[in-house]
Formats: structure tokens, C-alpha cells, sequence
């Protein structure tokens, strides 16, 4: 194995930094085989949501467990089979399908926002032998009463209580870029144990359907557009705090990815640029790389890993508000 | 010995777990209160459960009880361990095949839970008139009388009929036996396997039917053979009692249970004793043993072989010392000069004294009683007064106990204060709980705690609501140190504890009659103090203190709701209950419970096990004793009926009735044929919602949804004079109508609810189009909190409903608008709160109500449509509406095609008396009479005032012909017919019915309410039910796909056919109905029900309807032979081709996705094969509807001579 693309994230050897993130292709056995096949270094599971398992749980309590209504001639109505299986006992089985049958680590990934019942379940993906847990705080403030610094709370508090639980698990925290002050969030994270910050979380972008005037939710595949937000903060990030680094959104090519590495990244994640170009682009993408360390007579990532971040960067003002001016004076109507 | 487990369990899970143990094939079909043992069985198979001999029994689902038994017949003849279960009108569908299977000599076991046979009424409680119906079959007839016996009977009953080859029919009682939960000592499978001999087994499949060794059975016999055949099998049956005693004899060896064929109970030296089958032996034990304790010589005969009778044996089994006996039957056969076991004892003591054989002196009087139909209550105080009849000289032989029969004065008196001393060894606890609160499973959990204790026994016993929405239950628990006999619900005074669930409850039921002095009472309420007190009505207040009631509070819903358990308060009552009794330490109870919650929810769902364990650490926190004041000084009264305005029979019968004081009614104030009032249900106020709709009548644009969907005709809407404004209420709301250029100047419009007939389902607003401009949330109608707007709307109600109805001769009937204008003559049912039938049935009634007759098939519609005390079924002001009748589930499309054949002839007869008396009478008249055009409701109504002024005419004429003209002349008038039921009926059991009834061409219209399961019964598989759907016989999915009931009928041209939605399209529904009605031919409506049997909130009730639409599962069509008399296509579809795929449908419903989650790769292969079901199915009716309807050239002869 070449080691030129080698990186290491959550404690794991990868082979290389291309990390199929958390969707629909990491969501069976058959399409994380796929992913490896096609060169991935390590694959996210498809989320968990938080969501997904309360609705479990309502269908069993309300419509299964519950069904009475007090009339003589039924005591319920659908049968209770022995062998239902909920959201969080699929996902697990999924884990272990998959840690059988992989070579490349699996990170098991849980996206929900309530401070309720991480722990146990934190332990039970620990226990089908997750390779790491990342944790998509999913969570819209939209309360008038709710603080930043009670925002940034929730996001301790979930962390505090996985972290004793799995004490030995390595954790990421997929964040959003909506924070005051995100490094100093990150940076409380780490202290707190987490291992690694995903940066960032895409959020669902509802709409309204002018006919209905209803709201209609929609999650739109990433563009490349996005990835400078993430370049911006992980450079800026990688400076200041120890964590592993993780880039998602906006990942779509070799030269992605190698931007990524270079503002201090350990892996990009990748899912939409998979969507619509199917897994082998990432065979493409690491001879590109390849191609492109040689052109630019690089040894390896870990090279280059973190030399254009914020405190390594040629004009550190780059990152920050420095070239606001010099970037509106070029665009002319 | 061999050792055997105790468990509790009720009656039906008894007889299914040796059903199961000893049969390769099980033949089921559901019906009341048998149904559980067919889905326990199937439920065991599906998980592979195996039988004695090591082979999982094939479970099948028959189309009807008849088909069941057919199956059974088949089984056996091929040579499998074959058995059924059933009850009532199912066993009645089996006697043929009995006759045959009984003729054969063939082994086998029906377990039947007994129930009342449907008569003037039908009813699902208890009593033998379905066994004895039986009893000419050749089975045996074999008695239990509690869960234990059930399971030992159901082996001895296997044991003999194997030996003996007469099969067996095995009864226990309906709910009081099937439903009641008893510490059970399993039979073992060592057990089974040292009392059930291989060999007979084996002879069984030897005498099966097999090419290998051929032969002719069941041939058609002439007059010179088979009377003797049948007396060949003479000495099967001589011998069959002996066979049974030998096999009890057997069973006890191996088990230590005893049985008799005739137990006798009592004083050796009985003078008076009482012959009775079944659960009510156990009342009678315990009080002959009260009563022999104070020196009384009584004695029972509990009487388990009924068929074989053996008469001997029974004589036997008496002591000679009995002067007086009283049969008691739990059946009636009318005109017959007693019922059969009185019949059959009485002969037995005649024949035994006339042939010397009675050891007595003299021959012992005999009397007859009925007792207990229906479930009538049978308690001590009664057998008490049976005793009492005994040893009186003289009177009727025949009598009745338990009601109050004040015409022929059958009944005997009893004292209802009696109590016997089994009461003194137990704790007795009542609970009032809704429905849906999880009371019942509670406390059949508290009942398997206890009785899972060593040393304590229990009982369980659950009485439910005739409803099906707002549903009260009533747990009778008993607990004690010894085994637990009475049969019979708690009685007035006795009861230790009373759990109440709901605090409304206080003000409806007088729950604490039934407490003892002294005894604890547990209140759910967010009341505490004074304010608690405040709130009681008088009455209550006064037995709290009279009774010297120890009461408790708790504010079960908070505790629930910190838990996260929404509304569920099962396992906090419970924890209360607990507490506040004694009957175990209350760490062991709590510890208890916890188990119980742990062994439910642990392993499926944790956090659903940790709320629950959650609730019951706080619930005890949150229990405070209310100390009970000296003095009353409520003036709020219990709950009355208002009926000043009711008939006398409403007031004497209904009322009681509604108040939980039927059993009071006398005989004489009964119906003697079934004939009931209609519009009853409007008395009931039920205060069933906790928000209610309100309308905002500056944005409402009249469009009718919200009436249209009502599940309750709860929101109406009326068009009236501006002029009956100055009369209305404050706050009553009416504005200018919409569209007024169809109504007079100045008319108004209102929508108004009836706050106490609403369930609070919130469909109205949902379905609601209009919203606020300047805000989205607020509607045309929006929830409110109830409290605020309860009073108002009352007064509006009584203001609304006493305005005139607007002419409906004048009314657009084809919009929406117009034909909610109507007045629904269907309101107020107990269906379910945001039933998916009942809208169809109120639109129904608004649009032909006024002149239709209803044939109803037996389920979830005939139930609310006609399970008293009320029903829904109503008329208008001039006294006309909908004229109903449920004759059976199998035969209703012949039921109605009966309506609509004696409405033609007495139409016919009419017009031929009319033509005949047309000299005599207005020729203008009688022309018009003969040749009306009642295509509209102006046609109709003229043709009702022609008939008027016939009637009047034909005072004046002097000619009998005249007279029955009289009587025939709104026969007239049209008059329609609609056979309406469920896919359970339509698609099943009554499928060959309606198949006849389209094919004849007679103008009915048929109404199948599809809710795809059978709802009524719990949620089985029909043919209705979807490919990939979990129902009750379909655990893994139902593996075929749905029958296409439409297109089937379709191929009959003449029929018109709608597959409809209300709520995916309300005006193709309402064309649909109309067209139906129309069409002078067969009309079948499908229309799509959604039901709590899918497995999704009803408030969500109408996305479901679209949704199934959109995905395919319900293609909108209209099949209409008019269009095709004109040369067009009959075939129209109204749903564009699947726009969302199915999954997108199915996986809202859990009865759908709940598959998903235990079987993945089956949902997925379901899922794909309905995708492309629903796929083709649309394809093909856009191929069907596109054809082109050209007129097909005939062949023509062909000329002989060219």
C-alpha cells in the first residue's frame, strides 16, 4: 500500500483521506463494499436519526403495545411479531455486517439533538464494534429564550455524557457554521474528549410551496461552492486546536481534497460528488492526487497536511477579514 | 405426577394451547369472543411453535365459518389431526358439515366459546343457544366451566373423541370463561404425550381418505339404507359416555384433576339441588356451601357430558335423599314446553321413577329455570331465590331468574342485598377506566402478578363499552388466599378498593355503590384540597363519608406526561393500586411491576421501558391521602340524560339505559319483536372532546368540506331566514350565504357543532382550505379549548338545531355546498374518533335518507349503527329517514336484494290497484301517480303529496281494494335501497351473495366500507387486505395481493361501479353516490376506509386517503353502463397515474412499515412486487378506460341457398 496518501484520523491508519460520509451510500452492506472496492479509506455509516428511532418507538408504543380502546370484540388489532426489530437494533446489525465483512475502519454515525438516551446507544455501537462514533448535533435554535452559550451547551453536554460512556471510543462532532465563535467552541470540545470536529453540517433548507403555501423540506446536494467556507475554518481551526479536523460540503474533486489537506484537514468526506458520479471517482481522484504530488514534487499528504492553515499560511490575513476590500474591488457591474 | 406450570390465562388462550399441541391443521375464521384462540394459534404457528408430535400446525383462514368448517371436513377425511374454534352464528354455518363429520365418525375437537345466537338482536355475550342449536348434530357436547377446566377438557375431550370417534363439541362460556383470567395449570407435554395414545391417532389417518387404499365415502343413500346406517353407529355413542369418564379417570391420574361426566356438589343428604352447565356452577358451588354452613340441605350437579346424554349416570350422581330439582338453562327455545337440559333431566327422573330405577321416594319435582342470556348477570342472591322456588309446593314449573319479567310473570324475585361468604376471604377491586388509557392491560397485569405469587389466587374479569370512541371499561379483580369461584361481577358494597381513571367518571357512574365501608378509593385528577372536593358531585360526597372511604389522589397525567408517557397512566394507577393495598409487600408489588414492564418493553424498546420505570418510581411521590370532610356540601348532581322532549319510551327505556340501568328494565317496557326508535343517539352526550372546532365565519367561503368529513355529523351546516337571527343566542354566528342567486334574499348561513357530540378528531379543520391571509395558521374552523367555548356553543346548538332545514327540493344536491345543506340522518355515532366509514354513511343519509331502506352486514357498522342503548339512525321533522336492519355478516346483499324485491312487487301491486280503481278516482291524478318523474328530490316530493291526496281520496271509497292501496300507496313514491357493509362481508364471507345480487340486475346499490381488515373483530386478514400488510392471519404480510373487487364487478356491464375516497376527492365521491343511486340496475361503491387497524393517527386520516391515491393503491374510477348505452366508454378514471411511489404510501402506516422492522427483505420484496401491482393495475384501467365503445357488427346468418 502507498503511504503517499496515507492520513490518520480518529486514532485510525487510513489509506487515504477520501471518507464517504454519512448518506444513503453508506447505508447497506452492499454500498459500503462498493465504496471500499473503489478505494475509500474509511466510510461514515449512513446517520442514525434521532428522529428515526422516536418514530420507531411511537409506532410500538402507540400502535403495538397500546392498541386497546376498550370495546368487547377486539383487544388491538395488529400483531406484535417477536422479531421487530427498531431503527437502533437495524442500524446495529448493519455495524456488524459491515465490521465483518470491511477491511476499512467503520465510523458509525448518530444524528439527533435531545440529551436523552446517547449514552446507551453510544455503548451498544461501541459494543457491534463502531470504530469511532461521529455525532451530528443537529440542532435549530429557534427559541428566543435560548442563549448562543446555551446552544454551545447543549452540544458539551451531549458530548460529556458519550464520552463517559465510551470512554475508549474515538468521537467526532459534525458541527454546523452557524456558531459566534467556533473555534472556541471546537476548542471546549476537545477539552471535553471529543477527537475530531466534522465541519459542517449541511442543513435541511425548507421551503414554501407557493400553490399550498405549505413548507416543504428539501435537502439539495452539495455544490463546490461550499467547500470554501470549510477550507476558511479548518485553517483557521487547525491552528488553534489538536483535534482531528474533518472537511464535508463541497468535496467534488481531486483539488478539493488536496485543499482540504492543506489548511490542516485529516480527511474529507464525500458524498454528493459520489451521487452523481457514482463510486469510481475516487479511484480518479487518488491518481489525481498522486498526479498532483508528483507535479508539485510533494512525498506524501502528510507533507503537506496543514502548511497553508492559518498559522503557516504565506498571508494569514487571507483567512480573516483582511481581503474583504481587495475582493470587492474586483468585481466590477 | 408429572409437574406442570401455573400460569394465568383466560379461557380462549386455554382451549388454543392444546388445540395447537394437538392438531396438524387449524381452520379459522373470527368471530366474537372466539376469535382470540384463531389468532393465538395462527400467532403460535407463525413463530413456529410446534405441536406434540414435532410439527408446526398449518393455520389457514377460511372466507367463513362455513368454509372453515368445509376445510375441517376435508382435513379430516385426508386423514390430518384437524380442529376449529368458533362461536354463535359461525357454529350455526358449521352444523352441516358437523352432521357430516359426526355421521363419519370422524375424531375431532370444536372448541366453541358460547354466545347468544342472533335473534330479534344481535349480541356477542354469552349464553348456549348457539351449542344447543348444535345438538342434534351427533357431536358430543362437552361443558367447562372455567379457564382450567377448558384446558383439561380440551385434552379429554381430544382423548375421547380418539378412542370413541364421536367428535366433540367443546363450549365454555363467552367473556365470562373465554376472557377471564385464572391461574391455569398447564398440561405438560409429558403430560400430553402419556394421555394421548399414537396408535388412535394413527387410526385416524388410516381410516383417511388415500388412493393406496380407495374407497367412497359420503355417498347419496336411498330408503332402504339409511335409516339403518344411522342406527349402526348406534353403539359408538352407547359407548362415548364411558369413553370420556375413562378418559377424565385417565386425566386425573396423570394430573390430579378429577372430573365427572355429572359432579355433584353439596349436602349428602341434598333435598333440594340444581342441574347447571357451565361457568355459573361455580356460583352455585360457593353459595350451596354458604348455605349448607347454616344448616341448609342444597346440593349442585355440575353437568359436563350434555351429548351423549347419559341419563343414568346423572340419576346416579344425585343423592337419593333429593326432593326437588331445578334445571337451569342458560338458552330459550320458544314454544317448546322447557328447554333441552331441563327436557332431558326431566325425562330422566320420569323414566328412572316409571321404571322403577330412582332411588328416592316418590318422584322428585322438576323445574325448569332460565337463566343468564345474553350475559345476564347470575349471582348468589339468585341461586339463593332458585332454592327458596324449590322448596316451595306448587307454582310454575317453568321460571326465569335475573330479570324482572312483569308480563308473564316467569321470574323469580331475588335478594340483590345476598352476598355469600366467598366474598369475606377475598379482596375485590373495581376499575373505571377509558378505553384507551390502558386501564384493562393494567390490571390484567396486576392480576398475573398476583396469581403469579405462590399462595394467592386471582381473578380478572373486564366489562367493556358498547362503543368504540370514548370507550369506559370496568375491571372486576379479585384476589384471596384460596381458589376463586364467583362467577359473577362485584357486587354493590363489596368492593375494597375502586380505582377511578377519570375523574369525569364520578359525575356519570355511581362507581362507589359498589364500595365497602371502609374501603380505598384512588382518584386520577389534577384537583387536590378543597378545590377536589368542590368538584364532587352530592351524592358522591355523601357515600364518601357515609362509607367512611378512604380516598387517595393522584394527578395520574402529570406524572405520565413528566415521564414522557403522554396519557398512558396503566402502570402509575397501577403503582397506586399497589400501594394502597396489601395484598403484597409493596417492594415485591414494585418490583413486581417493574418486571412486568422490563419483560414487555425491555427488549423491543428501552426507552419506552424506561419512562414506564420512570412513572412508577415517581407515581408514589405524587399519591396524597384526601381527607374526606364531615359534611356534603355539593349541589352538583350526577349526570343526567336530558329528554324533555322525548317519546315515553325514550324517557323509561332509553334513558335507563344510557345511565347504566338496563338490567333494571322490566319486561314489560321491552319490544317484543326487536323494533327499536331511531335517532337515540342524540341523547347521549357523550363530553367526549377535550378542544373543539370553532368557526370563523368572516373567512369561511361555505365550500361544506368540513361537514362532508365529519365522522360524527357533529358540524353541521344550515341556510335559513335572516329573520330567525333576532331569536338566536348571543354569540350564535350566521352570515350572508355564498352564492346567494340559489337561495332566497336574505338568507343566512350557519355552521354550528354540538360540543357534546364531538370526539375532538380535528378532521374538520384539517380538510378546512381556507386559511387566514395575514396568517397561515389560523383557519375557517380551528381547535379551541373546550372550557372556553362550551356553554356558548350548547345554547347555539339547541338554537341551530330547533331552525327549519332549508327545502331540499331547492338545494344544488350535485355541489358540495347544497348537499351539505342536508340534514345528515345518521349523527352521533360510538365509531371510532376519526372514523374512516362513517362519513360515507352520513352522506348517505343526506342524500337519500328520507327514502331509503339499509341492509347492514354484521360488523364495525352494524355495531355503531345499531348496538344500543342509541342509535345513530335518525329522521327528519316530518318524521322520514333512513329504515335500517342487520340481518346476518354472510347474507346481507340478499338481505337487501329481499327489500328490493318486495319494494318492487308492493310498487307493482300498488299500480295495478291504482289502474284497477282509476274510474273511481282524480284520471289526472291517477296519470300522474302512474307516470311521475322522480328522478330529483322535486320529483319525489311532488309524488309524495300526489300519494297524500290518493290517500285521502281513498277514505271516500267504499271497495277493500282501496284499503290495501291505502296501505301499499308510498310504495309509489321511489323508494331505494342500500345494502351497505364491510370488505369483510363484501370480499369474504358474503362475497357470493353480492356476486348474485350484481349479476341479477335488480336496482340496489351496495356500500363496502373497505378497510382492507375485519375491523370489527380485531383486525384480520380479508381478502381486501393489501399484499405486504401485517393483519391478524397475515404476521409475516400478507402474501397475495388485494382482490380487485371492482374490476371483478365491472364485468358484469350492467352494474355501476365507484372506487372511491372521500378525502382524496369529495366531489367524485359525492358523484359517485349519486350516479349509484340513479342508476336503475346494481351500483357497488368500494369506498376506501381508512381505520386504527392501519396503524397511524387518525387525525391523519385524510393525507392517508391521498396518499394512497397518489401511490396508486386507490385508483379513483367510475364504471357507468349509461355512458356505454350512449357508445361511450362506462369506464372513467378519476385519479391521475401514480405520482409518488408506493413506498412513500406504505411506509406511513404501520401496518406496512412495522414489517420493515421485523422482516426487511420481505417488506422489500412486498413492497417492489405492489409497485409494480399498483403500476399495471392503473396502466390496465387506463388501457380499459381508453378502448373505444364502438357498436360491434353481429354475424349474420348465412343464406342456405348462396
Amino acid at each position: 500500500m502507498s503511504k503517499r496518501l496515507h492520513t490518520h484520523y480518529l486514532g485510525l491508519d487510513l489509506d487515504n483521506p477520501l471518507v464517504p460520509s454519512a448518506s444513503p451510500l453508506t447505508a447497506t452492506l452492499a454500498g459500503a463494499c462498493r465504496l471500499e472496492d473503489a478505494g475509500a479509506g474509511a466510510i461514515v455509516m449512513h446517520s442514525l436519526f434521532e428522529e428515526e428511532c422516536s418514530r420507531d418507538h411511537a409506532l410500538l408504543h402507540h400502535f403495538l403495545y397500546e392498541q386497546e380502546i376498550g370495546h368487547g370484540e377486539a383487544d388491538d388489532y395488529l400483531p406484535v411479531p417477536d422479531s421487530f426489530r427498531t431503527a437502533e437494533e437495524h442500524y446495529l446489525e448493519r455495524l456488524a455486517e459491515m465490521k465483518a465483512r470491511l477491511q476499512i475502519p467503520v465510523i458509525a454515525s448518530f444524528n439527533g439533538v435531545s440529551s436523552r438516551g446517547w449514552a446507551e446507544y453510544a455503548r451498544q455501537l461501541a459494543g457491534a464494534g463502531a470504530d469511532a462514533l461521529e455525532l451530528n448535533i443537529y440542532h435549530i435554535a429557534a427559541s428566543a429564550q435560548e442563549c448562543g452559550a446555551a446552544v454551545e451547551q447543549r452540544y458539551l453536554d451531549v458530548l460529556s455524557e458519550v464520552r463517559q460512556a465510551v470512554p475508549e471510543l474515538p468521537l467526532a462532532l459534525k458541527l454546523s457554521s452557524r456558531f459566534s465563535s467556533p473555534v472556541h467552541l471546537v476548542a471546549q470540545l476537545q477539552a471535553q474528549g471529543a477527537d475530531a470536529v466534522v465541519l459542517f453540517n449541511r442543513f435541511l433548507e425548507p421551503t414554501l410551496d407557493l400553490d399550498t403555501l405549505k413548507i416543504i423540506p428539501q435537502l439539495k446536494l452539495s455544490t463546490a461552492d461550499e467547500l470554501n467556507e470549510r477550507l476558511r475554518w479548518t485553517a483557521i481551526m487547525r491552528a488553534q486546536v489538536g483535534l482531528d479536523i474533518a472537511v464535508t460540503g463541497g468535496v467534488h474533486s481531486a483539488e478539493d481534497v488536496i485543499r482540504t489537506q492543506l489548511v490542516g484537514a485529516q480527511v474529507a468526506q464525500l458524498a454528493s460528488v459520489l451521487m452523481q458520479q457514482g463510486e469510481s471517482v475516487l479511484g480518479q481522484m487518488k491518481a489525481e492526487m498522486l498526479n498532483w504530488l508528483d507535479d508539485k514534487e510533494y512525498e506524501s499528504l502528510d507533507q503537506l497536511r496543514g502548511s497553508v492553515c492559518h498559522a503557516n499560511a504565506a498571508d494569514p490575513s487571507g483567512w480573516e477579514r483582511a481581503n474583504y476590500l481587495d475582493t470587492l474591488d474586483l468585481w466590477h457591474p | 405426577m408429572a409437574r406442570s406450570e401455573t400460569r394465568m390465562m383466560d379461557g380462549n388462550e386455554a382451549a388454543a394451547t392444546i388445540a395447537h399441541q394437538l392438531n396438524d391443521v387449524i381452520a379459522i375464521y373470527p368471530i366474537t369472543p372466539a376469535s382470540v384462540m384463531g389468532e393465538l394459534a395462527d400467532s403460535w404457528s407463525d413463530r413456529g411453535r410446534r405441536n406434540l408430535w414435532g410439527t408446526v400446525p398449518q393455520v389457514i383462514e377460511l372466507q367463513s365459518e362455513a368454509g372453515a368448517a368445509g376445510a375441517v371436513h376435508g382435513a379430516l377425511q385426508a386423514g390430518a389431526k384437524t380442529c376449529t374454534f368458533t362461536a354463535s352464528q359461525g357454529l350455526l354455518l358449521k352444523i352441516p358439515n358437523m352432521f357430516k363429520i359426526a355421521g363419519e365418525l370422524t375424531p375431532t375437537v370444536f372448541h366453541v366459546a358460547a354466545r347468544s345466537v342472533a335473534t330479534h338482536a344481535l349480541s356477542i355475550f354469552c349464553d348456549h343457544s348457539d351449542v344447543m342449536a348444535a345438538r342434534t348434530t351427533g357431536f358430543a357436547l362437552l361443558a367447562s366451566g372455567n379457564a382450567q377446566e377448558t384446558m383439561d377438557m380440551a385434552c379429554i375431550a381430544e382423548m375421547a373423541t380418539l378412542e370413541g370417534r364421536v367428535p366433540v363439541l367443546h363450549f365454555f362460556d363467552g367473556f365470562r370463561t373465554s376472557h377471564e383470567i385464572t391461574p391455569v395449570q398447564v398440561i405438560s407435554s409429558d403430560q400430553l404425550h402419556s394421555l394421548i395414545n399414537p396408535r388412535l391417532v394413527q387410526a385416524c389417518r388410516e381410516r383417511a381418505l388415500s388412493p393406496e387404499h380407495p374407497f367412497i365415502r359420503g355417498t347419496s343413500q336411498n330408503p332402504d339404507l339409511f335409516f339403518q346406517s344411522r342406527e349402526a353407529a348406534n353403539p359408538f355413542y352407547d359407548a362415548f359416555p364411558a369413553i370420556v369418564q375413562n378418559a377424565m379417570d385417565r386425566f386425573a391420574a396423570v394430573t390430579g384433576r378429577q372430573y365427572r361426566l355429572y359432579d355433584y356438589h353439596g349436602a349428602k343428604d341434598a333435598e333440594r339441588v340444581i342441574v347447571v352447565m357451565g361457568s355459573a356452577a361455580a356460583c352455585v358451588q360457593e353459595t350451596v356451601d354458604h348455605l349448607n354452613a347454616r344448616g341448609e340441605k342444597v346440593g349442585l350437579l355440575t353437568l359436563r357430558l350434555f351429548r351423549p346424554f347419559a341419563a343414568e349416570r346423572l340419576l346416579a350422581a344425585l343423592p337419593a335423599s333429593v326432593r326437588a330439582i331445578a334445571v337451569l338453562d342458560r338458552t330459550k327455545e320458544p314454544g317448546a314446553d322447557g328447554e333441552p337440559l331441563f327436557k332431558d333431566v326431566a325425562t330422566a327422573v320420569f323414566e328412572a321413577c316409571s321404571e322403577g330405577g330412582w332411588p328416592g321416594e316418590g318422584l322428585p319435582r322438576v323445574l325448569g329455570g332460565r337463566f343468564g342470556l345474553s350475559s345476564k348477570e347470575f349471582t348468589p342472591g339468585m341461586v339463593k331465590a332458585v332454592f327458596e322456588r324449590l322448596a316451595q309446593s306448587g307454582g310454575k314449573r317453568q321460571f326465569t331468574v335475573g330479570i324482572d319479567d312483569d308480563v308473564t310473570r316467569l321470574s323469580l324475585r331475588w335478594d340483590s342485598g345476598f352476598r355469600n361468604d366467598a366474598a369475606e376471604r377475598q379482596v375485590q377491586a373495581v376499575f373505571y377506566g377509558l378505553g384507551a388509557d390502558g386501564t384493562v392491560s393494567a390490571n390484567k397485569n396486576s392480576i398475573k402478578i398476583i396469581g403469579g405469587v405462590a399462595g394467592h389466587y386471582a381473578q380478572g374479569h373486564f366489562v367493556y363499552d358498547s362503543k368504540k370512541s370514548g370507550a369506559v371499561t370496568v375491571s372486576h379483580l379479585r384476589f384471596g388466599p384460596e381458589p376463586i369461584l364467583s362467577t359473577y361481577e362485584i357486587q354493590d358494597g363489596e368492593a375494597d378498593f375502586i380505582g377511578c381513571h377519570q375523574p369525569q367518571f364520578l359525575q356519570r357512574y355511581p362507581m362507589l355503590d359498589k364500595a365497602a365501608e371502609g374501603a380505598r378509593v384512588l382518584i386520577n385528577t389534577d384537583l387536590s384540597g378543597e378545590a377536589f372536593w368542590r368538584s364532587l358531585p352530592a351524592p358522591v360526597q355523601r357515600t364518601m363519608i357515609d362509607k367512611q372511604l378512604r380516598v387517595s389522589l393522584i394527578d395520574a397525567y402529570q406524572v405520565a406526561a413528566e415521564a414522557g408517557l403522554g396519557k398512558r397512566i396503566n402502570t402509575i394507577m397501577q403503582t397506586c393500586f399497589f400501594a394502597l393495598t396489601d395484598i403484597l409487600p409493596q417492594d415485591e408489588a414494585i418490583a413486581q411491576i417493574k418486571a412486568a414492564v422490563e419483560s414487555s418493553y425491555g427488549r423491543r424498546s428501552r426507552r419506552i421501558a424506561d419512562m414506564n420505570l420512570a412513572a412508577i418510581d415517581t407515581a408514589l411521590t405524587h399519591l396524597v391521602e384526601f381527607r374526606v370532610p364531615e359534611q356534603s356540601d355539593s349541589l352538583i348532581p350526577m349526570h343526567q340524560v336530558e329528554v324533555e322532549e322525548a317519546s315515553r319510551f325514550v324517557r323509561e327505556v332509553t334513558t335507563e339505559l344510557i345511565a347504566g340501568r338496563g338490567d333494571a328494565v322490566p319486561v314489560s317496557r321491552m319490544p317484543v319483536d326487536g323494533t327499536w326508535p331511531s335517532g337515540t343517539a342524540s341523547y347521549e352526550k357523550r363530553d367526549l372532546a377535550r378542544e373543539l372546532p370553532q368557526w370563523e365565519e368572516d373567512l369561511c367561503t361555505h365550500c361544506g368540506k368540513c361537514v362532508f368529513v365529519c365522522p360524527h355529523s357533529v358540524i353541521r351546516s344550515k341556510a335559513f331566514p335572516e329573520e330567525h337571527m333576532k331569536q338566536a343566542p348571543e354569540g350564535f354566528k350566521a352570515v350572508p350565504i355564498k352564492g346567494a342567486r340559489d337561495f332566497p334574499e336574505h338568507t343566512l348561513i350557519s355552521y354550528q357543532i354540538s360540543p357534546d357530540d364531538c370526539t375532538g378528531c380535528t378532521l374538520c379543520v384539517e380538510i378546512c382550505p381556507i386559511h387566514d391571509k395575514s396568517n397561515q395558521s389560523r383557519k375557517a374552523l380551528n381547535m379551541v379549548p373546550k372550557e372556553a367555548i362550551l356553554e356558548r356553543e350548547r345554547a347555539n346548538w339547541r338554537f341551530f338545531s330547533q331552525l327549519s332545514e332549508f327545502d331540499r327540493t331547492a338545494l344544488k344536491a350535485n355541489t358540495m355546498k347544497g348537499s351539505m345543506l342536508m340534514q345528515p340522518l345518521f349523527e352521533f355515532s360510538g365509531a371510532c374518533s376519526g372514523c374512516g366509514e362513517t362519513p360515507y354513511i352520513r352522506l348517505l343519509s343526506q342524500l337519500f335518507g328520507d327514502r331509503m331502506l339499509v341492509a347492514n352486514a354484521t360488523g364495525c357498522s352494524s355495531i355503531y349503527g345499531g348496538n344500543l342503548p342509541t342509535t345513530p339512525w335518525t329522521h327528519n321533522a316530518e318524521g322520514r329517514g333512513p329504515a335500517w336492519n342487520n340481518s346476518l355478516f354472510e347474507d346481507n346483499a340478499e338481505f337487501g336484494l329481499g327489500m328490493r324485491a318486495a319494494l318492487d312487487k308492493q310498487s307493482e301491486f300498488a299500480r295495478e290497484l291504482l289502474q284497477a280503481l282509476s274510474d273511481r278516482l282524480d284520471a289526472h291524478l291517477v296519470d300522474e301517480l302512474l307516470n311521475a318523474k322522480q328522478g330529483d328530490e322535486a320529483g319525489i316530493e311532488a309524488q309524495r303529496e300526489r300519494v297524500a291526496r290518493l290517500r285521502e281520496r281513498l277514505q271516500g271509497l267504499d271497495d277493500p281494494r282501496a284499503e290495501t292501496l291505502g296501505a301499499l300507496a308510498d310504495k309509489l313514491c321511489r323508494q331505494s335501497v342500500w345494502i351497505v357493509g364491510g370488505d369483510g362481508w363484501a370480499y369474504d364471507i358474503g362475497y357470493g351473495g353480492l356476486d348474485h345480487v350484481l349479476a341479477s340486475g335488480r336496482n340496489v346499490n351496495i356500500l363496502v366500507l373497505d378497510t382492507e381488515v375485519y375491523s370489527n373483530t380485531g383486525g384480520q386478514t380479508s381478502k381486501a387486505t393489501p399484499r405486504g400488510a401485517v393483519a391478524k392471519f397475515s404476521a409475516g404480510g400478507k402474501p397475495v395481493a388485494k382482490k380487485d373487487l371492482a374490476r371483478i364487478a365491472m364485468d358484469y356491464e350492467h352494474v355501476y361501479v365507484a372506487h372511491v375516497a372521500y378525502a382524496a376527492k369529495d366531489v367524485q365521491t359525492l358523484h359517485a353516490f349519486q350516479e349509484a343511486e340513479s342508476w336503475d340496475g346494481p351500483s357497488l361503491i368500494i369506498a376506501y376506509s381508512p381505520c386504527i387497524a392501519h396503524g397511524f393517527d387518525m387525525a391523519d386520516n385524510h393525507e392517508h386517503q391521498r396518499l394512497a391515491v397518489e401511490s396508486g393503491h386507490w385508483p379513483l374510477l367510475r364504471h357507468d353502463p349509461r355512458r356505454a348505452e350512449q357508445g361511450e366508454n362506462p369506464l372513467k378514471l378519476d385519479s391521475k397515474s401514480p405520482s409518488i411511489p408506493y413506498e412513500a404510501f406504505a411506509r406511513t402506516e404501520a401496518r406496512f412499515s412495522m414489517l420493515a422492522r421485523s422482516n426487511p427483505e420481505a417488506a422489500r420484496a412486498f413492497l417492489e412486487q405492489a409497485q409494480q401491482e399498483v403500476s399495471q393495475r392503473y396502466h390496465r384501467y387506463e388501457q380499459l378506460a381508453g378502448l373505444s365503445w364502438e357498436v360491434v357488427a353481429e354475424p349474420k346468418e348465412e343464406n342456405e341457398h348462396e
